[in-house]
């Protein structure tokens, strides 16, 4: 880990007691009602109760500054914050709302957006999302879903799919094609959606995390011009930049759920005894747990350096992102799925969490681009 | 076994001469107006013929060293300053410089395309050994020439029977009242028939293992010494094996305690691993080779698709590799856990091993030349570079044991 300062050590240690807590694994546990192929689950999928108590301790408004709010501690504090909620898979939409969407606001919006979102989103009565995706992959060079020019300002017509937190948000910063990509514009606008506006229907979809991701369907939406996010038909920028701060935010959950999945490991390792010896003695596999660990310090090298690059500005921000989250998927990918077969039978069983850390960082992988999304948008940045 | 990498990684503890002598206010103004002093002595002396050569030319070998007059003045120059060991004392060599401004000379240097000349295994494994475990005489004797690199150091540790499993070495030491009397065979001692020392670990009780070893210091121009290269699968002759038939050795040349020198190995071990994991950050990079080679498709890819994507893949890991020597090396500086080595190692030499394999694939036939005109220097130098690094995750300690390490250091993960 990184060298912190004295107000980001307090921080970290605040959210490690808190998530240990208030925000044990039994928490995603409760939202599950898998056990036995039961029923689709029901609420929003994720714990607004508890999303109200890191509100009020500030974690909601890092990436928000001061004047509408926030404590702009910036990207890499809410990084670490992320990296230890995510340890215990805290169902929380702090990446869509206190990054992405606080994000989206900070860098886009007008004042008028600003006073009306920021502080809200800061406090946690408001949680905002991004609606982006359109199909079963992330493909923001895609973008299909029309926003059409009217009398009274916009009409948007379309779907956007597997909107993560999409049930419980209060708003969504949508992406749509507003004009053909041409040499001077890339046609893309955002916008802001109130979740309860006319024309906006969302259905939700039952996701092997427990968590609730939405389709939304928008059907001749009616959208006044301060509706609209930034530039008109130049959102691809800005969109960039929010993706830049997904992309590192997720990887910085990755990260976390990677790590605690390999300490899990290796408690058992070191208590579960075959043989008449405690398996953790066995070469075999402690060879596979050293490289493990050492896949865990690529990555957060890799994360770090993205977060940090986020919030100097740095030129690299972009390669790093997508460094950050190509190694953060590798990394988790591999480490859930040790931590099934390190485990062996009881790994198999709902009972136990290795299902609960592997189904997580499977969904977590496919948010925001999988491995060879990243890798092809490293490659391209960097002249392969 | 020890080789050279540019750009220190510094564990806590390596320079016990100095700690936090530099906290006091003002030290980011001096720093600022040390790095001037710096920058304008290096433009005064450093000489620009040198400028991005490879040091390990002059590192690994001694003749191309005393052949080359701008190496010589350099090497002059460095020492006069004792900016080669700019952490150490005054009296043995060194500038008395702190941490922080060591770094300001370090990154100046790497800035102009120049090396410290008297980096060696002095400088990197015994200095810092004798600095914590050595006597006064010890180091007065010895650490004045290595922070002038007037002589060689080679590390005399591997035997025939004792390679990963270090610590069953049986090289014979006996005490003979005046002096040590020391028989055997050490090999892979890495430029022994060009060093004028060793130093060494010698069986001193043959009814223990780890309890029976100690550290010895031998001069090599002993009667009784004998250095032979050994050829490698790079056609180097780095390496050589060492017979020692009864030499006699001062008895004042034992390093810390009889018997204890299994400790102070551990410790200097560290010190290697350290310095193996460094890394030149100016590595040849691999894109344009494989546009050159392999060619570019309509939207500026490497053609290949599939060979791409394995190339992308270490390339990634690479950078990331990057990323952690600098984290670690933040880390360090503010006295963070330092557990971590041999992960690095793991990681730095299959990083590099599988780049080498790759820079070959690239360059298909053009990369498998052995020598001559029908081949291109850039793969010739691919091909060597390829078979040298097969050594990466031998020496220092073997990928095997350094995960044997991590596991039970890092991760504390049981014996049985």
């Amino acid at each position: 880990m990184a060298v912190l300062n004295d107000e980001q050590i307090m921080l970290k240690d605040m959210v490690t007691g808190w998530a240990r807590e208030r925000m044990p694994v039994t928490q995603i546990r409760s939202l599950y009602d898998h056990g036995g192929g039961g029923k689709q689950g029901e609420g929003p999928g994720f714990d607004r109760a508890a999303y109200g108590e890191i509100a009020q301790m500030g974690w909601t408004g890092i990436c928000v500054p001061e004047a509408y709010g926030g404590s702009d501690f910036g990207s890499f504090s809410l990084g670490f914050v992320l990296e230890e909620l995510a340890r215990t898979l805290a169902p929380l939409p702090l990446l869509s709302s206190g990054m992405i969407a606080a994000s989206a606001l900070v860098l886009g919006g007008t004042e008028a957006q600003k006073v009306l979102w920021l502080p809200a989103l800061a406090d946690g009565s408001a949680v905002g999302t991004l609606a982006l995706e359109e199909g079963a992959h992330h493909a923001p060079d895609t973008i299909a879903m029309t926003a059409t020019q009217t009398a009274e300002g916009w009409r948007l017509d379309g779907l956007k799919r597997f909107v993560a937190d999409g049930m419980g948000a209060d708003l969504f910063i949508v992406a749509a094609r507003s004009a053909p990509a041409s040499d001077t514009a890339d046609g893309i606008t955002l916008f802001l959606v109130p979740a309860e506006t006319a024309g906006l229907t969302r259905e939700a979809l039952d996701q092997i995390d427990a968590r609730r991701p939405a389709d939304l369907r928008f059907d001749g939406m009616v959208l006044d011009a301060r509706a609209v996010l930034g530039e008109v038909h130049q959102g691809g920028r800005l969109l960039t930049a929010l993706l830049d701060r997904a992309y590192a935010g997720q990887a910085a959950e990755l990260l976390g759920l990677a790590e605690q999945a390999l300490e899990t490991t290796l408690e058992y390792l070191k208590t579960r005894v075959q043989f008449g010896q405690l398996i953790g003695s066995f070469q075999a596999l402690q060879h596979r747990a050293a490289e493990m660990f050492g896949e865990v310090q690529l990555t957060r090298s890799a994360v770090e350096a993205a977060l940090t690059a986020i919030d100097t500005g740095d030129a690299e921000t972009s390669s790093l992102a997508s460094l950050a989250k190509a190694m953060a998927n590798e990394t988790a990918h591999r480490i859930s799925c040790e931590m099934v077969q390190l485990h062996g039978g009881i790994g198999m069983t709902h009972e136990h969490d290795a299902g609960l850390y592997l189904k997580r960082a499977r969904v977590a992988e496919q948010s925001y681009g999988n491995l060879s999304f990243h890798q092809e948008r490293w490659a391209r940045l960097n002249g392969y | 076994m020890g080789r050279m990498f540019t750009l220190p990684l510094r564990l806590p503890n390596t320079d016990a001469t100095h700690k936090n002598e530099h906290k006091h206010l003002g030290g980011a103004m001096d720093d600022q107006q040390f790095r001037q002093e710096v920058r304008a002595w290096l433009s005064a002396h450093f000489p620009s013929a040198l400028a991005g050569v490879n040091p390990l030319i002059f590192q690994g070998d001694a003749r191309a060293a005393a052949a080359s007059t701008d190496f010589q003045t350099w090497r002059q120059a460095m020492a006069d300053k004792g900016w080669g060991t700019p952490t150490w004392a005054k009296r043995y060599g060194g500038a008395e410089l702190p941490e922080a401004q060591a770094q300001i000379i370090a990154q100046e240097l790497a800035a102009i395309g120049a090396f410290n000349p008297i980096r060696s295994y002095g400088t990197m494994m015994l200095g810092p050994t004798l600095l914590e475990f050595g006597t006064e005489e010890q180091r007065l004797e010895h650490l004045p020439k290595i922070s002038r690199h007037e002589l060689r150091w080679c590390q005399g540790f591997s035997e025939p029977g004792a390679g990963s499993d270090l610590a069953s070495l049986q090289m014979k030491c006996v005490d003979k009242g005046d002096h040590w009397l020391v028989s055997g065979q050490k090999i892979w001692t890495s430029g022994a028939d060009q060093a004028g020392w060793c130093f060494a670990l010698v069986r001193t009780d043959t009814s223990v293992k780890h309890n029976g070893i100690s550290f010895l210091l031998i001069d090599m121009a002993s009667p009784g010494v004998e250095a032979r290269p050994i050829v490698l699968i790079s056609g180097s002759t780095h390496f050589c094996e060492v017979f020692f038939n009864d030499v006699k050795v001062p008895k004042g040349n034992l390093v810390g305690q009889l018997n204890k020198g299994w400790t102070i190995a551990k410790r200097l071990l560290q010190f290697e691993r350290a310095s193996l994991s460094e890394v030149k950050t100016d590595v040849v990079p691999l894109a344009p080779i494989a546009h050159a080679m392999l060619g570019t498709d309509p939207e500026g890819r490497i053609a290949d698709p599939l060979l791409r994507g394995r190339i992308l893949h270490n390339a990634m890991r690479h950078a990331a590799y990057l990323q952690t020597v600098r984290r670690l090396s933040e880390e360090a500086r503010h006295g963070g856990p330092n557990n971590g080595v041999s992960t690095l190692k793991n990681l730095w030499s299959g990083i590099v091993q599988r780049r080498a394999e790759l820079m070959i694939e690239v360059q298909g036939f053009d990369g498998l030349g052995w020598s001559g005109e029908g081949y291109s220097k850039d793969g010739l130098e691919a091909t060597r570079a390829l078979l040298h690094s097969k050594a990466f995750s031998i020496y220092g300690g073997s990928y095997e044991i350094q995960n044997n390490i991590t596991a039970k250091r890092s991760l504390g993960l049981p014996d049985r």
